[in-house]
C-alpha cells in the first residue's frame, strides 16, 4: 500500500508538472488559473459528495463566503497573508456550525439539499441589499449588489510591494490545486476517509459498528467548505472584485454539473467536469448563437439520465473492459445504488 | 381600526401568494414524491404566456386562468414524457435533471424574449380602506388560492379520479392490479401540477416585472414551502404557507422587505431542524 501510494504521488507530480507546464503554450494564463480555480472548487464538492454521501446544494456559499472574507480582511489589513488564512478558517467554522446543526439533527438528503439551498440564497439576499454606506466592516463596505473593488490582491508573505499575479498567480493556483489535491488523496487513504465512505454506502452499519456518523460527516462538510474557501480566496484574487454573484444558485448548479459531469466518487472527476466545462463556458462566452445557460442545462439533464456515472467512471470501466482487468465494483455505482434508495427518506 | 384592516389584508395575500406559489410543486412533490426544481421556471413560462396572450388581444382574465395553465401543462406533460418518467423513484436525480430543465427554460426564454423586462397592468384598481389605499388585485389572489385549496380538497377527495389518483400515489403496484396504468396517472398528475405552477405565475404576472430569471425568486419559497409542510397536501400546505406568511409580514412591515424574506428563510431552516418531516407529520397527521 505505502509503496503503491509513493509511485502515485510521483505519477501525479509528473502529470501535473507536465499539463502545468503544457497547458499555457495552448491557452492563456489568465484563463488557465480561473478553470484551476474552479477545478479546485469542483473538488470541493467532489469530495463531500462524491465521498462523504453529502448532497449540497449550496457550495457556492462556502465559496462566496472565502472571497468576501479575504477581500473585506485584505482591505482592513492590506496585506495577503492573514486574509488567505481566515478566507479558508470563516468557511470552514460556519460550514462546521450548519454541518453540526443537519448532522446531529439526523437529516436526511432532501432536507439537507433545501437548508443548504436556502442559506445560499439568504446569503445571497443579505449581500444584495447592503448598499448603504451603514453597512461597513471595518474599512471595507459591503458595496451591495456592486460587490466590493479594489482589495490588496495576493502578495508574498511579508513583502506587500512583492504582488503575484499574472502567470504568478497562475503557478501559484496550480501549486494551491496539486496541494490540494494531495491533501484530498492523504484524507481518503486515511482510516478517517475509509470510514467517510462508508458512512456514504451505509449509515447506519458504521454507526453500530460504533463510528460517530454525526461528528464525522460534519468534519467531512467542513473541510469541503474550507476548499470552497481557499478557491474563492484565489478566485477574488483573480477577478479583483467580489459580487453576490458568487453566492447565486447558478453558481451552486456549475458546481454540480462540473461534478455529475466528471463522475462522482473520484477525485479527478470533478476536476476535470469543473476545468472542461469552465473552458466550454469560456469559448461560448466569446459569441452569442448559443445561449450558456440553456446548454449547461441541457448538458446536466442529458448526463442525468444517459450517463449519470460521468465521463471518468465510464471512461475508467471502458478502459478496464477493453484491456481485460478483472473489473472491481465500481465506486460511483455503489453511489448510485445509494441514491436509488433516497425514495424512503422523502 | 383601519390600519388593522389593512395589516390582516396584507398577511392573508402573504399567506395566499405564498399557497399559491407552492400549489403546483405540492402536488407533484405530495403525490408523486419528484420534487420539480424547474417549478420556479413554469411560473415564469405561465407570466410569459400571459403577457403574450394580452399582446395578442385575448382578455386577461381569459389568458391567465384558462391560457397560461394549459401551456404550461403541455410544456410539462413534454418535461414528463421527455425526462422525469425515467427518474420515478430516484428523487435526488430528479432534483438534478429539473435543475438541469430550470437552467435549459431560463436560456430559452433569454433566446424567445430577451434579457428584458416585460409586464403587464394589473387588471383590477386599487381601494380605498380609511386612509389607506390598498391593491384590489392582492385580494383577487387571496380570492382564488382560497378557491383553489377548496377545489383541490374536493377533487382529491370527493372524486372518484382523486380517489384513484391517491390510491396510485399509495400503492402503484395495487392500482395497477385493479387495472389503473400508474404510468398516465402519473402523467396526469404532472400534467396538473404543472398547469397550477403555470397558473400561479400568470396570475403573479401583474405584480412583477418579468425577466427570465423570475423563476429564481420563487422556487426557494415554494420549496420550502412544501418540505416545511410534510406529508399532508393540503393541510401540509396551508399551515407552512400561515407560518412563513405571518413570520415574513411581522418583519417586513418591522424592518425591511428584504429583512423579511431573510427572516422567512431562517425561520425554515429552524423549522426543518425542529420537525425534520414537515408540519403535518407532527400535527394534522393523516388528515389529507
Amino acid at each position: 500500500m505505502q509503496g503503491s501510494a509513493g509511485k502515485d504521488v510521483i505519477t501525479t507530480l509528473i502529470v501535473a508538472a507536465v499539463l502545468v507546464w503544457a497547458l499555457p503554450l495552448m491557452v492563456g494564463t489568465y484563463t488557465l488559473t480561473v478553470l484551476a480555480i474552479y477545478a479546485m472548487l469542483g473538488l470541493s464538492l467532489g469530495l463531500i459528495w462524491g465521498f462523504g454521501g453529502i448532497l449540497c446544494f449550496g457550495q457556492a456559499a462556502f465559496f462566496g463566503l472565502g472571497a468576501y472574507t479575504y477581500a473585506i480582511a485584505a482591505i482592513n489589513t492590506g496585506e495577503s497573508t492573514l486574509p488567505m488564512i481566515l478566507a479558508v478558517m470563516v468557511p470552514g467554522v460556519f460550514a462546521a456550525l450548519l454541518g453540526a446543526m443537519m448532522f446531529y439533527g439526523r437529516l436526511g438528503d432532501v432536507y439537507l439539499g433545501v437548508i443548504t439551498l436556502v442559506v445560499t440564497l439568504i446569503l445571497f439576499k443579505f449581500i444584495n441589499s447592503t448598499a448603504g454606506p451603514q453597512y461597513t466592516i471595518g474599512n471595507a463596505r459591503l458595496g451591495g449588489y456592486n460587490g466590493i473593488p479594489g482589495f490588496p490582491t495576493l502578495n508574498v508573505p511579508g513583502r506587500t510591494d512583492l504582488s503575484i499575479w499574472g502567470d504568478g498567480l497562475y503557478y501559484f493556483c496550480a501549486a494551491a490545486l496539486l496541494l490540494v489535491y494531495f491533501g484530498v488523496t492523504w484524507l481518503l487513504r486515511s482510516p478517517f476517509g475509509r470510514v467517510a465512505v462508508g458512512i456514504r454506502e451505509n449509515e447506519t452499519r458504521m454507526s453500530l459498528i460504533g463510528y460517530d456518523v454525526r461528528i464525522r460527516k460534519t468534519v467531512m462538510f467542513a473541510t469541503g467548505a474550507a476548499i470552497a474557501g481557499l478557491a474563492g480566496a484565489l478566485f477574488a484574487n483573480w477577478g479583483a472584485i467580489v459580487t453576490p454573484g458568487l453566492f447565486s444558485l447558478s453558481q451552486s448548479a456549475e458546481i454540480i454539473i462540473w461534478c455529475i459531469v466528471g463522475g462522482l466518487g473520484t477525485r479527478f472527476g470533478p476536476l476535470l467536469g469543473a476545468a472542461g466545462l469552465g473552458y466550454l463556458k469560456f469559448l461560448l462566452g466569446q459569441q452569442s448563437m448559443i445561449n450558456n445557460t440553456m446548454l449547461m442545462g441541457l448538458i446536466l439533464v442529458l448526463f442525468v439520465l444517459f450517463l449519470p456515472r460521468g465521463v471518468v467512471p465510464a471512461a475508467m470501466s471502458v478502459w478496464r473492459a477493453s484491456v481485460g482487468r478483472p473489473r472491481r465494483a465500481g465506486r460511483a455505482g455503489a453511489v448510485r445504488r445509494n441514491r436509488r434508495k433516497d425514495r424512503v427518506d422523502g | 381600526m383601519d390600519l388593522t384592516i389593512v395589516i390582516v389584508i396584507e398577511m392573508l395575500y402573504a399567506v395566499a401568494s405564498l399557497a399559491l406559489i407552492s400549489v403546483g410543486l405540492a402536488v407533484v412533490f405530495g403525490m408523486m414524491k419528484v420534487i420539480n426544481l424547474a417549478h420556479g421556471e413554469f411560473m415564469m413560462m405561465g407570466g410569459y404566456a400571459t403577457i403574450v396572450a394580452v399582446n395578442l388581444g385575448i382578455n386577461v382574465f381569459v389568458a391567465m386562468l384558462i391560457i397560461a395553465p394549459l401551456v404550461v401543462g403541455l410544456i410539462g406533460l413534454v418535461v414528463e414524457r421527455l425526462v422525469i418518467r425515467h427518474l420515478y423513484g430516484r428523487l435526488v436525480d430528479t432534483m438534478l435533471a429539473t435543475w438541469g430543465l430550470s437552467l435549459f427554460f431560463i436560456g430559452l426564454a433569454t433566446i424567445i424574449f430577451g434579457n428584458t423586462t416585460t409586464g403587464i397592468s394589473t387588471p383590477i384598481s386599487g381601494l380605498a380602506i380609511g386612509n389607506y389605499q390598498i391593491n384590489g388585485y392582492n385580494l383577487f389572489i387571496v380570492v382564488v388560492s382560497v378557491l383553489l385549496m377548496i377545489g383541490l380538497y374536493l377533487v382529491l377527495g370527493r372524486t372518484r379520479l382523486g380517489l384513484i389518483a391517491r390510491g396510485t400515489m399509495q400503492r402503484p403496484d395495487m392500482a395497477s392490479g385493479l387495472g389503473y396504468s400508474p404510468e398516465r396517472i402519473y402523467m396526469a398528475t404532472f400534467f396538473c401540477g404543472s398547469a397550477l405552477s403555470g397558473l400561479a405565475g400568470a396570475i403573479l404576472a401583474p405584480l412583477v416585472g418579468l425577466v427570465p430569471t423570475s423563476g429564481g425568486a420563487y422556487i426557494a419559497k415554494a420549496f420550502i414551502t412544501v418540505i416545511a409542510g410534510g406529508p399532508s397536501l393540503i393541510a401540509g400546505l396551508v399551515s407552512s404557507a400561515s407560518v412563513f406568511g405571518v413570520i415574513d409580514r411581522i418583519f417586513t412591515f418591522a424592518m425591511s422587505p428584504v429583512i423579511g424574506e431573510v427572516a422567512l428563510l431562517i425561520a425554515a431552516v429552524v423549522l426543518l431542524r425542529l420537525l425534520p418531516q414537515g408540519i403535518t407529520a407532527r400535527f394534522f397527521r393523516g388528515r389529507m
